[in-house]
């Protein structure tokens, strides 16, 4: 299995769970405390996570849209360099050309990165995001 | 509300009529006249001005300022928005108060990232993207609310536009995005500078087929080269913007002194290798600092509102 199919599965493995789990525990402190500590020690060294906590990984290809530098969750600026590259960051890949290359890749979220993505909440920021949308609470 | 600012553009796209739209290159005055005079020159060729919001991240004369000026020379602008230096707070003030002064058309974009200008040390907002810049404002339109909810006394009368650049990658993705971009509120679009004929038809071709062959208007973003130098600057510094080499070389040709009426004569073929594909509604012609070209461009493809009405 590849890496984004692999991404996915995983994905899909903690909704299950955690759909079962965080309905129930999302009002308990040390639950919550350990959501966000867990979040920031996986997410962070996989997919550069910011913890916005509104994560979407799962639209975009498992590639995570905060990484572009203008944070951009709908698809791509018209900045990106002939080769791929980001306006802002010569170096970098372009986050949004990676996340279009791997969205075709999955399995069942092909063409979620589609669907319009609300502008972000920043009240939300560093906190869960599996109980931001499980959970359904602030 | 009155009529009296209802938006030209709109109904021409909507009736089908090819359309031309231009540039004004936003002059670094403190004066209405050295706008108004630029506007002047490109008001007998086009239906509609755009005006940039700071573009290339560097401060220039202010968007609601200068559409406001165009009004008062009744001359329809269409405004730019980009996401860099505002956030929902800032942007849904500033379009409401855009639309009481006349502003109809509002155009979103992503924006430069500051890095691009003459301020690089600048923080840059990104609160909204291109996207959500147009849901928000077509929330306002729709709803004659703010996100929050709170009312305005009634609804605004926007006709929204947004951006599409085929020419860059990912460019299986651009017919989608724009598509996205119509979801989310933009009833038309203007291209980036388009210098490769080839790359913009097939993306026409997938944004055909998306749409079982009723697209919504796309306007070719076109625009002449003053020189080969001034080519490879535009390769260099704007952002999205991709020029092929045999464009430069072609105008290289040319010594210095002509390369200007190259660089007309590259765009006039540009032009009319488009205006008749089906799918393009019009052409916009960004002739940055050299207003006096569009007449030439116009003229010579035919595209004059005499030649183009009938």
């Amino acid at each position: 299995m590849n890496k984004v199919r692999l991404l996915e599965f995983t994905y899909l493995f903690c909704l299950k769970i955690l759909s079962l789990l965080v309905p129930v525990l999302s009002e308990k402190r040390p639950f919550i405390g350990f959501m966000v500590a867990s979040e920031k020690a996986l997410k962070k060294p996989l997919f550069g996570c910011q913890m916005c906590g509104q994560c979407i990984l799962h639209y975009t290809g498992m590639v995570c849209p905060m990484g572009c530098p203008k944070n951009l969750r709908n698809g791509p600026c018209g900045g990106v360099r002939s080769d791929g590259n980001c306006e802002i960051k010569p170096n970098m890949n372009c986050t949004w050309v990676r996340a279009w290359d791997n969205s075709t890749q999955m399995m069942v979220f092909t063409e979620s990165i589609e669907e319009i993505q609300t502008e972000l909440d920043h009240s939300l920021s560093g906190t869960s995001a599996w109980i931001n949308e499980l959970g359904g609470g602030k | 509300m009155t009529n009296k600012h209802a938006s030209n553009l709109a109904q021409r796209l909507e009736t089908g009529l090819f359309t031309v739209t231009a540039e004004v290159t936003l002059p670094d005055s403190i004066e209405k006249e050295a706008l108004a005079s630029r506007a002047h020159i490109l008001e007998p060729y086009c239906d509609a001005i755009n005006i940039t919001d700071s573009t290339g991240a560097v401060p220039h004369f202010s968007n609601i300022a200068a559409a406001s000026i165009l009004i008062e020379n009744n001359i329809e602008p269409i405004i730019q928005f980009s996401c860099r230096d505002r956030n929902r707070i800032a942007t849904q003030a500033d379009v409401i108060g855009a639309h009481a002064m006349g502003v109809r058309n509002i155009f979103c974009v992503t924006g430069d990232g500051v890095q691009t200008g003459d301020h690089p040390e600048a923080k840059a907002v990104f609160d909204l993207d291109s996207v959500t810049l147009l849901t928000t404002i077509n929330h306002l339109k729709t709803t004659g609310k703010f996100l929050s909810g709170r009312e305005l006394d009634s609804k605004p009368d926007f006709f929204l536009g947004a951006a599409v650049n085929p020419f860059v990658p990912p460019f299986e993705q651009r017919a989608l995005r724009l598509l996205k971009k119509h979801r989310a509120g933009a009833s038309f679009f203007q291209s980036q500078y388009c210098f490769d004929i080839s790359r913009f038809e097939s993306f026409l071709l997938l944004l055909l087929e998306l749409t079982n062959g009723s697209p919504p208007p796309v306007l070719v973003g076109v625009g002449p080269l003053r020189s080969a130098r001034f080519a490879r600057w535009l390769t260099e510094n704007v952002p999205g913007v991709a020029i092929p080499d045999h464009i430069i070389n072609q105008i290289e040709k040319y010594p210095e002194k002509e390369q200007k009426k190259a660089g007309i004569e590259a765009c006039v073929k540009i032009v009319e290798g488009v205006k008749n594909l089906t799918g393009v509604a019009g052409i916009h012609i960004m002739a940055h600092d050299w207003e006096s070209s569009v007449s030439e461009i116009v003229e010579a493809t035919g595209l004059t509102k005499t030649g183009r009405n009938n």
